[in-house]
């Protein structure tokens, strides 16, 4: 406990920059992931704008990006994060990358949760004449919130979990915190201090999500 | 000029297997229908009338042939005329396919958004429309809370808000127990006659047709096979599918198997006689039987009332003296159809 206490100070600061990563990088991923998802659904065949190669070539990019493993696409996108932010190390660079990464996996989220809408609901809309760009905005998002909500929650959650590798590009948060002060130090303690806040904040998120995802499908 | 006239329509599905043959869900059809009629469209699933009727609002587009619907070539217009073409076309599902993401009233306010009606007027059409079709108490609530019934007067409700001329009807009420299908039927009606609306109903229930339609056509394999006033299909259907679907509300003529059982229960000379029209006294005929001193008994058959006009085939088993029946027979006969079930017995 001794380890810990004066290290207090640096944990909080540790757990404000992983909110910080996790939330700026879910805002930015959720929206390219919600804009790539909704690219998925609305060009597959007999959807609102069907387009077979755009589909195909959509459909190529999140396979080939989703699986490569965080840790090695930290490394190989540097050069893009350096293009783009100026700098490819630090907090910065680590939010556009772990952004970039979770955009793919939130479109399939995204796709596979806008396929449970009824496409006869969809069809609703097009009879009373309303245009392809308004269904997909004012009906089918609305029409699958409850399963997206629940679906960023487990992107949040994921983000987390992917967060923690920033210290391998000069980032901060409770991973570098963990590794840093914890593992390198001999220091268990401190190490279960950031395992504690990590479960914390989890379980936080999870809360908040189900409570919202409850609310809008009014269970 | 009819309000929707299809000419020589086709509508081909890419082969679901590659190599396959192509798939004519909808071929060279021909189709008139007038404002202010209720026409209805029954036929088995798999005759191509849910594709008909979304060729009329352009959610599924012709392979060839021409669609006016109020004059307006509805084949070569473009994705914004469309839109336009839709206000002005209701359209109701099997499913109900209502939005449940929004309460009854925003169901029935969302066509009105779509063409753009100022947010002032919306409230008071939204509670008019719920006022017609009897939930203005359940504006607030959202569809998983209503029964099947309510669900299609809230798609009813829907359909109507932007003021159409025409309503589609797909199925409307084959998901539907039948006490709430006449509900909902009755609906349909006040539609027609107090808005003037133009409906088109697609069914796989005669009962429906019965109940609801002034017109009909039958269809089968893609075509039409037999059209016309719904009293002249019913009473003299020519198709071998027509007379399947009259034959399911319409109990007529024997069959050969109904005749062998009758005959064993039933002494005499078995007759069918065809009324039509309501033109024909069964007055008249009974009391020309009873006057020539045939014995009558009613076996099978019955009398239908289509809008008001009566139609039926009556099958009686006759008793006399040989030379009896035959006079009285030659009397009727200039009355009513009567066909004679070969003796066999």
């Amino acid at each position: 406990m001794d380890d810990l206490i004066p290290l207090l100070p640096k944990l909080w600061q540790a757990s404000y920059e992983t909110l910080y990563i996790v939330g700026l990088s879910l805002l930015f991923g959720g929206i390219g992931g919600l804009i790539l998802g909704l690219g998925l659904y609305t060009t597959r065949s007999n959807s609102l704008f069907a387009n077979k190669p755009v589909f195909g070539v959509l459909n190529v990019l999140v396979n080939v990006f989703r699986p490569i493993p965080f840790i090695i696409f930290l490394a190989a996108a540097q050069p893009l994060a350096r293009f783009v932010t100026g700098t490819g190390i630090g907090n910065t660079a680590i939010i556009f990358t772990l952004s970039l990464a979770a955009a793919f996996g939130i479109s399939r989220i995204v796709e596979q949760n806008l396929l449970t809408v009824q496409p006869g609901v969809i069809e609703a809309a097009r009879s009373v004449g309303a245009s392809r760009s308004r269904i997909m905005l004012t009906l089918l998002i609305p029409e699958a919130l409850g399963p997206l909500i629940l679906g960023y929650t487990f992107i949040v959650v994921a983000l987390v979990d992917m967060s923690a590798v920033a210290g391998y590009v000069g980032g901060g948060g409770l991973g570098t915190f963990a590794i840093q002060y914890g593992y390198r130090q001999f220091h268990p303690v401190v190490t279960w201090a950031a395992v504690l806040v990590i479960i914390v904040i989890v379980q936080l998120v999870q809360f908040l999500g189900n409570y919202l995802a409850r609310k809008a499908l009014r269970r | 000029m009819p309000l929707i006239s299809l000419r020589d329509v086709t509508k081909s599905y890419p082969p679901s297997q590659r190599g396959g043959p192509v798939v004519n869900a909808v071929e060279g059809l021909n189709l008139d229908i007038d404002a202010g009629d209720i026409y209805g469209i029954i036929g088995y699933s798999g005759a191509g009338k849910s594709t008909l009727v979304r060729l009329i609002n352009a959610l599924e587009h012709a392979t060839s042939g021409s669609i006016l619907v109020d004059g307006d070539e509805v084949t070569s217009m473009k994705e914004s005329e469309l839109r336009r073409l839709r206000l002005g076309i209701g359209m109701i599902f099997q499913q109900f396919n209502l939005f449940n993401s929004k309460t009854v009233a925003g169901n029935v306010a969302y066509p009105l958004e779509v063409a753009k009606t100022k947010r002032a007027d919306i409230a008071p059409r939204v509670a008019e429309l719920l006022d017609f079709v009897g939930l203005a108490d359940k504006a607030r609530n959202y569809p998983e809370q209503l029964s099947g019934g309510q669900k299609q007067r809230v798609g009813i409700a829907r359909a109507l808000a932007t003021s159409p001329r025409i309503l589609l009807a797909d199925e409307a009420t084959s998901a539907l127990d039948p006490e709430t299908t006449h509900e909902v039927l009755d609906l349909l009606k006040r539609v027609n006659t107090e808005f003037g609306v133009t409906i088109v109903v697609i069914t796989h229930e005669m009962d429906v047709i019965q109940t609801l339609a002034t017109k009909v056509a039958v269809m089968n394999g893609g075509r039409i096979v037999e059209q016309g006033d719904v009293f002249d299909v019913f009473s003299k259907p020519t198709e071998a599918s027509s007379q399947r679907f009259v034959s399911t509300v319409v109990r007529g003529v024997p069959s050969e198997a109904e005749l062998v059982a009758l005959r064993q229960r039933h002494r005499g000379r078995i007759v069918t006689l065809s009324f039509r029209d309501g033109n024909t006294s069964q007055g008249a005929v009974f009391l020309t039987l009873a006057e020539a001193g045939v014995a009558f008994e009613l076996i099978y058959g019955g009398i239908n009332d289509i809008q008001g006009r009566v139609f039926g085939h009556l099958t009686l088993a006759l008793t006399a003296d040989g030379a009896a029946i035959d006079r009285a027979l030659a009397t009727i006969s200039t009355q009513v159809d009567v066909t004679e079930a070969p003796n066999h017995g």
